[in-house]
């Protein structure tokens, strides 16, 4: 057998560390336009911030990963064309490198929107790898002295803001939204956020876009102007699907998978932010692109391949995030009965719907965050816990004492 | 692999549990050291309401969603035992996020701390069970 994976992100990583769970032998090579070994995207921001390095970064998996694997890596290169009949994949250099299972990871790119006189900005960078990273940086300089304008007030946005603010002079954020996060917040926790990043002296400006670019300035569709010296365009991102449709995978905003990550063509998988995944909190098809599901997505296509037989339908929306020291985690979807406790340091909402916990919201106290994950992913009636415990806080003593001598009492 | 079980039927709710683990991860020779005038920060913690009361600390799973979700690579499992290397981790929380159990917390360190069954300190086996004193905690294999 021969494995083949396109990309070098979490995704990949989970189909290597899937497929040696199941079979130790056959080699396995992975293509990535990338030049490095694989990291997690999401630390590009706590690099700029100094909570860790660009060498710490780059050791998500040990120096030995590939090697201990039998991975041939092949960074640098990107794929030009994939052969479904053929079973052949083609690099832009023209070398054709045959597979029998080939897994695409090719995960999701900046998305950039249509903004008059965008191209006149020389100082702009987007924001989800780390060479955008180490652009920014080198753009910021070690004077403090930027104003930097980030267009864009989603995670990636705010979490850059977050990154350089002892770096620039100056971060104002702008988004056509009313309020910031708009894909992970209602508007009242959001506004929480809001302030306290307002509080480190961050700008916003919501319900706005940019009308118009100048090198170095913004003239909003507001009437407002902003000067700046530095854009960051983190809009939002589009997954990667052009080697999966020009294979003849069935492709809708992301490539479409069974829940064994295969696609519509036999032989290819699929896995992370370039796939649509089923949200089992939403009960919808959506494209999810975060990290854990990417692993779990990977994993499960790197067994499949390798002939196991394994399912992920566990796929829920979800996200820890912290900003300038206050913690946010969310998860599930929000459509459905809500239950909202908040005082000075902490939010907390949890929405119910047909007898199941949906989604939730915690600012600040985020601890055991988890246990409420739990009752989204594994559809636990709330008929057969203690809701008003759970409600209270996130707490074992919420299930019934067999189900508690289950989780403690046993091997998971 | 052993790993730590709890049995609530025995559990007598003192907390010393908690102490000790506290104490074996303090890196100081003596629990009066490690525990006078300290608010103490367990990896093992009490639930406890009415009459009935339990530990809770990682259960070490097979198929760590904490792991697997983890964006720095700080969380591995080493022969079956989930550790956290703190120097790799960001404090990021998608484990507190993941966890099923509510067994990660957050330290002042920044980084998430969890049980390592004493694996990392000079104990060398789990010190909760040590100091529980009517055996509701043990170590085994199950």
């Amino acid at each position: 057998m021969n494995y083949v994976i396109i990309g070098n992100g979490t995704a990949a990583t989970g189909v290597i560390e899937g497929i040696r769970v199941v079979d130790h032998e056959s080699p396995i090579t992975v293509i990535s336009s990338e030049p490095y070994p694989v990291y997690g995207r999401p630390l590009i921001s706590y690099m700029l911030l100094g909570k860790t390095t660009e060498e710490k970064m780059l050791q998500y998996r040990p120096t030995d990963f590939y090697e201990k694997n039998g991975v041939t890596t092949m960074l640098g290169k990107t794929v030009s064309a994939v052969d479904s009949a053929a079973k052949t994949v083609t690099l832009e250099s023209g070398e054709v490198i045959p597979y029998d299972k080939l897994c695409i990871a090719t995960g999701s790119r900046p998305f950039v929107p249509p903004m008059d006189g965008l191209d006149s900005v020389e100082a702009q960078t987007p924001f989800m790898t780390l060479d955008h990273a180490k652009r920014l940086r080198e753009l910021l300089g070690e004077g403090k002295d930027k104003r930097v304008l980030i267009v864009g007030a989603g995670l990636i946005g705010l979490k850059c803001a977050e990154g350089i603010i002892n770096l620039a002079q100056s971060i104002t954020v702008c988004d056509l939204a009313p309020r910031i996060l708009p894909n992970v917040l209602e508007e009242h926790p959001a506004s929480i956020i809001q302030k306290h990043i307002e509080k480190q002296g961050v700008k916003f400006l919501l319900n706005d876009s940019v009308a118009h670019f100048e090198p170095n300035q913004a003239q909003m569709k507001s009437g407002a102007v902003v000067d700046f010296d530095v854009l960051v365009v983190a809009v939002g991102v589009r997954p990667n699907t052009d080697l999966a449709a020009m294979a003849g995978c069935e492709v809708n905003r992301g490539i479409l998978l069974n829940d064994h990550m295969q696609t519509s063509v036999p032989d290819i998988y699929a896995a992370g932010d370039c796939t649509v995944s089923h949200d089992i909190a939403a009960e919808t098809d959506r494209i999810l692109a975060i990290l854990p599901n990417a692993y779990m997505q990977g994993e499960t296509a790197g067994m499949n391949m390798a002939g196991g037989n394994r399912a992920f339908d566990k796929s829920i929306p979800m996200n820890a995030s912290g900003f300038m020291g206050l913690h946010m985690i969310t998860a599930g979807s929000y459509e459905g009965e809500a239950y909202i406790v908040e005082d000075e340091d902490s939010y907390k909402m949890l929405v119910t719907k047909d007898d199941r916990l949906r989604g939730f919201i915690l600012i600040g106290d985020v601890e055991r965050a988890g246990i409420y994950t739990s009752l989204i992913r594994e559809k636990t009636p709330l008929s057969s816990i203690d809701f008003d415990l759970i409600k209270e806080r996130p707490q074992l003593m919420a299930f019934s004492s067999t189900e508690r001598v289950h989780k403690l009492g046993r091997a998971h | 692999m052993k790993r730590v079980y709890v049995n609530e039927k025995w559990c007598l709710g003192c907390h010393l549990c908690e102490y000790y683990c506290a104490f074996a991860n303090s890196g100081k020779s003596s629990m009066v050291k490690a525990l006078k005038d300290h608010k103490i920060a367990p990896r093992i913690k009490i639930e406890e309401r009415n009459n009935i009361s339990f530990a809770v600390s990682c259960r070490h799973c097979e198929d760590p969603l904490c792991v697997k979700g983890c964006i720095s690579g700080a969380l591995t499992v080493v022969d079956g035992a989930v550790h956290i290397d703190s120097n790799k981790c960001v404090g990021c929380y998608t484990c507190i996020l993941s966890c099923p159990y509510g067994a990660l917390s957050t330290s002042n360190e920044g980084a998430i701390q969890k049980c390592e069954l004493c694996q990392k300190n000079e104990h060398g086996k789990p010190m909760c069970v040590q100091g529980c004193p009517n055996k509701a905690i043990v170590y085994e294999e199950r």
